[in-house]
């Protein structure tokens, strides 16, 4: 009903005065809007990290909840352990190699994917399902898959005739951080494919046709054109598996538990055997603390790549 | 001699939809001339087009290049260029790695290409840009870089695909001027597609025009203008389009500006055909003046038509008021009432 309406005849004097509503005021709804985010990230972002870092410079235990402190003593502590340094080196190369595989076999199946032909949803099924599994359900699989005794992969090997007995894929150095190289690679391809498929369909057709009535052959047109094209994109997937990779210890946890005799130990996965595990909140506040750098300057790598593709 | 592009019978059926892009086209184009395909969009000239170019394979018919059969054969080996609406450049490039792209396709020496690449260059004007990328240059600019990366293979034939679309109308005569100019010097065989007749008729030694994947007629400018096959080509081509009345079984066509007040008429073109007609509105464009009329007489009933009376004619038009204006009979043209074709004249008075 508009105040301006007439009442038998009536007609009421007053100006219809515009309302201001909830709606309107802009600048209100801008900092009630912002709330949740604001209060997700100062409870679940900000606060632990700065209780990590207090943590760090203290000597909290599980046993003794106090934040007394104590200098850098726990920084001294675990740069002077062997196992950090150990874990620091296998971080980077469980990260690296997984990620270059990454790239690899996301560049292949996307290339196959942006194509037509027929069946082609079962192969999407297919490359999507490991990020759909659950976590536990993965796990489990892996760790038969990876049995020492049941292996069914060693057990198609002997079947072949290419091995005498089995491997023990967790039981030694190399296989060890090979199986769980492989394990992290099969859990970040499929997104690692969405993200660079996405970057393959960005290529538009008219540039396709150009390359095609240029002239160039299949090589040249990857090296050339797909390629460099798809650069920013392919560099955002590896860093995104990076992170991933880097702050993940659940595949360690449950296949190795950092064994055997450390080497398939990461900052992550030592940082909670020390901190969760083995009590030492403070010591595994420390150690976590050392991803936070290595995060950062990818996060920032990530952030500058998508602004330039968007120049582009 | 052979000639420069034939096709025969070519037709292109998509299954996806369900649609005959192209349906049965024969064209033939002379060594060195400069044909356009026009139509309205979805007409299917731009996939008649590609397939000239090898990037669609026809449905069924052959595609002949320089009198030998190209069908099948990739892009690279029939000798064509084209340009894209788009422009198409490869964004990560400079204009100079854009130009020599096809050439470095082609495993040419690389002091032969940077030799190709000045020459097109300089003949396009854009030397000073060669080391620039794509995304910092101007439209126009884009487009000399595609045409630039399409002559240094000295290709045989060239496919422009609606290459002037992409600039701003005040650019685009001057654009078209330059492309004319440009392909005379060349003399380059050119097929052209775009959706502009004025395009067509100011670039096109021959114009075909195309609608749901038919040729309907082809022929110079001049005739396909003023002797158009159908009511298709008699209203798509021309603005104002052809006045066409409706006389039963048959339909009455005459051009906007051969209808004239009957005293700017000039008498010596032969039996004139005198009607009655009350403007309703006059538009005065640079300097032509248009009429939007009511006529009475020509058919069973009054008919809308659109007149234009050139600027070098200053007979009084007045609005609201019975004129009689006039035609030469030789500038009328007849046409099927059911199926739309050109037929022979018939008695205009009954």
């Amino acid at each position: 009903m508009t105040p301006a309406q007439t009442v038998a005849g009536e007609r009421i004097l007053e100006p219809a005065r515009p309302k201001r509503r909830l709606a309107d005021r802009e600048g209100l709804l801008a900092k009630l809007f912002l709330i949740p985010t604001f209060v997700y990230i100062v409870g679940l972002v900000a606060f632990p990290f700065v209780l990590a870092i207090l943590f760090s410079f203290s000597g909290v235990t599980t046993g003794n909840p106090s934040l007394e402190f104590v200098g850098l003593r726990q920084w001294r502590t675990i740069l002077g352990s062997s196992v950090f340094w150990t874990s620091f080196w296998n971080t980077l190369t469980f990260t690296l190699i997984s990620m270059t595989f990454v790239v690899l076999i996301s560049h292949v199946l996307a290339t196959i994917l942006v194509k037509d032909f027929r069946g082609k949803w079962i192969v999407r099924f297919c490359v999507l399902l490991p990020w759909t599994t659950p976590a536990s359900l993965a796990a489990v699989s892996w760790l038969w898959m990876l049995h020492s005794i049941f292996s069914p992969i060693d057990w198609v090997l002997r079947w072949v005739g290419l091995i005498e007995e089995n491997m023990y894929w967790l039981g030694r150095p190399f296989l060890a951080m090979g199986s769980i190289i492989a394990v992290n690679t099969w859990r970040i391809v499929p997104v690692a494919t969405v993200i660079v498929m996405a970057g393959l369909m960005a290529i538009p057709d008219d540039i396709n046709d150009a390359v095609e009535i240029d002239g160039a052959g299949p090589w040249r047109k990857l090296r050339e054109i797909t390629l460099p094209l798809t650069l920013p994109i392919s560099a955002v997937a590896a860093l995104f598996g990076a992170i991933l990779t880097f702050a993940d210890m659940t595949i360690i946890f449950v296949l190795t538990r950092g064994g055997p005799t450390q080497s398939t130990q990461t900052l992550s996965s030592w940082a909670y055997f020390k901190g969760i595990e083995g009590g030492d909140l403070a010591q595994g506040a420390a150690v976590a603390l050392f991803l936070f750098p290595l995060l950062l300057a990818a996060a920032i790598a990530i952030l500058r790549l998508v602004r330039r593709s968007e120049v582009m | 001699m052979a000639h420069a592009v034939e096709v025969r019978g070519l037709k292109k059926h998509f299954e996806k939809g369900d649609v005959r892009a192209v349906d049965g086209v024969d064209i033939t184009t002379e060594e060195g001339e400069y044909l356009v395909l026009l139509g309205p969009s979805g007409c299917g000239k731009t996939t008649l087009l590609r397939m000239i170019a090898g990037l669609e394979e026809p449905t069924e018919g052959d595609i002949l290049i320089a009198g030998n059969v190209v069908n099948g054969l990739p892009p690279r080996a029939r000798g064509i260029a084209m340009v894209f609406q788009s422009y198409a450049l490869y964004p990560h490039k400079t204009v100079l790695d854009n130009i020599v792209f096809p050439l470095k396709a082609a495993e040419i020496e690389p002091t032969v290409r940077r030799e190709k690449a000045d020459w097109a260059a300089g003949l396009l004007g854009i030397d000073h840009l060669l080391d620039r990328k794509p995304r910092h240059l101007s439209g126009g600019e884009r487009q000399r870089v595609a045409l630039a990366r399409a002559i240094v293979r000295d290709p045989s034939v060239f496919l422009l695909d609606e290459p002037l679309s992409n600039l701003d109308a005040k650019l685009r005569t001057s654009a078209r001027d330059e492309l004319k100019r440009f392909q005379e010097q060349l003399g380059t065989t050119t097929i052209y597609v775009t959706h502009d007749q004025v395009e067509a008729m100011g670039l096109g030694d021959r114009i075909a025009v195309i609608l749901d994947g038919k040729v309907r007629q082809i022929g110079p400018p001049r005739d396909v203008y003023s002797d158009p096959a159908d009511t298709f080509v008699a209203t798509f081509i021309g603005a104002p389009p052809m006045n066409l009345i409706d006389r039963g079984d048959h339909l009455l066509g005459f051009r906007p500006e051969t209808f004239l007040p009957v005293g700017a008429i000039n008498g010596t073109g032969g039996s004139v055909l005198e009607v009655d007609v009350r403007a309703h509105r006059i538009e005065y464009l640079s300097g032509d003046r248009h009429v939007f009329a009511t006529v009475s007489g020509l058919g069973p009933d009054d008919a809308q038509i659109i007149a234009r009376i050139p600027a070098t004619v200053d007979a009084a038009v007045t609005v609201d008021r019975d004129q009689r204006f006039a035609v030469h009979e030789k500038d009328l043209r007849f046409f099927d009432g059911e199926t739309g074709k050109r037929t022979d004249p018939r008695p205009v008075r009954s």
